[in-house]
């Protein structure tokens, strides 16, 4: 009962502020995010040039290894975690990821049915 | 225990639903100041998002004139690419010996960033000129507009945060490791590396998929 009303006083962890850890073991998170993020980057530069596997997977796998690498840069590099410390600021990058997916791929979706429904440039320029 | 600790917090719990809140004050400043930095850098990407629609709608109008295959290179994306992600990483270490008042770590740590940013942005000049000298300018066709404004936009940031770079060293060395500068610290720790995600959204959705043929 006690331990609950102790853990209720902590303060959240601002964005990019590590829980308390030593010099080494911060550095040490940093060396694995920086090893991870050139893994994932060498592995797009690597699938984008290749005939090795199957061509139309080359687009769906860019974008996995993206969304991968900016998941990484997220944990190691600004120390964006599911913590309970960190509620504040997961709900606020959700919030984010919200309007940007609704942007991006509501201007897509629209974009798209608008010029499959347009008739050709020549025939518009007829009818005037 | 339990028992005494309940009935001191009795009034924190006015309905006896278990859960004592206690109320510790506002947060530190510190809290405060790198989150309302990190919705403004949610508000950033919200912006970058815009720019991708509009490269992602008009990606296929080039007007007669080039494919984005025609004129990528991807041997300079990878080479800023790799300058972009080692100063991300050269910029944590500067925050760390921020942290712990580390005057020469963090001189080394900055300097290196900048050099890496600045190298970066002049293969990125040096992209822009020579496209524009080949008459492939952001007038030529709404693929090359939406292309530069988003590249663009996005070295814009890092210039700004060259800058912003800059001014963190000479702030330290001028007022020393104090509260205020290491919130500053923070900051701008976290805007580059915000501006590092963004760049990977770039490579790989501007230069590796448009790439393909």
């Amino acid at each position: 009962m006690s331990d609950e009303m102790h853990l209720t006083a902590h303060h959240d962890l601002a964005p990019g502020e590590e829980e308390q850890h030593s010099v080494g073991e911060r550095i040490l998170g940093y060396v694995v995010g920086l090893a991870l993020a050139l893994l994932l980057t060498a592995t797009s530069f690597f699938i984008a040039g290749t005939d090795l596997v199957w061509q139309p997977s080359i687009p769906v796998a860019l974008i996995v290894l993206a969304i991968a690498q900016m998941g990484v840069h997220l944990v190691f590099f600004l120390h964006i975690t599911t913590g309970p410390d960190n509620t504040n600021n997961v709900l606020a990058l959700a919030f984010g990821l919200l309007i940007v997916f609704l942007v991006v791929g509501g201007t897509v979706w629209i974009m798209a049915h608008l010029n499959a429904n347009m008739p050709p440039m020549d025939q518009i320029m007829r009818m005037q | 225990m339990a028992m005494t600790a309940t009935a001191d917090h009795a009034r924190a719990d006015p309905h006896h639903i278990g859960v004592v809140i206690e109320h510790p004050g506002p947060a530190p400043k510190r809290i405060v100041t790198a989150y309302g930095f990190w919705i403004f850098l949610l508000s950033d990407i919200v912006m970058f998002s815009c720019f991708f629609a509009a490269y992602a709608v008009l990606v296929g109008q080039t007007a007669g004139g080039p494919k984005g295959a025609e004129i990528f290179e991807q041997r300079n994306v990878a080479i800023e690419t790799v300058c972009l992600l080692l100063s991300s990483f050269t910029c944590g270490m500067a925050s760390i010996a921020a942290d712990v008042r580390n005057r020469f770590w963090f001189y080394l740590g900055m300097s290196v960033t900048c050099v890496l940013g600045l190298i970066f942005l002049a293969i990125e000049f040096r992209e822009f000129a020579n496209l524009v000298a080949r008459g492939y300018g952001p007038s030529r066709s709404a693929f090359l507009t939406t292309f530069f404004s988003l590249v663009g936009c996005h070295g814009l940031h890092v210039s700004a945060g060259i800058l912003w770079l800059l001014t963190m060293m000479a702030q330290v060395f001028a007022k020393g490791f104090r509260a205020d500068i290491l919130r500053r610290m923070m900051c701008f720790a976290l805007f580059w590396h915000a501006l590092d995600i963004i760049w990977v959204a770039i490579f790989s959705v501007v230069y590796l998929l448009g790439s393909a043929p």
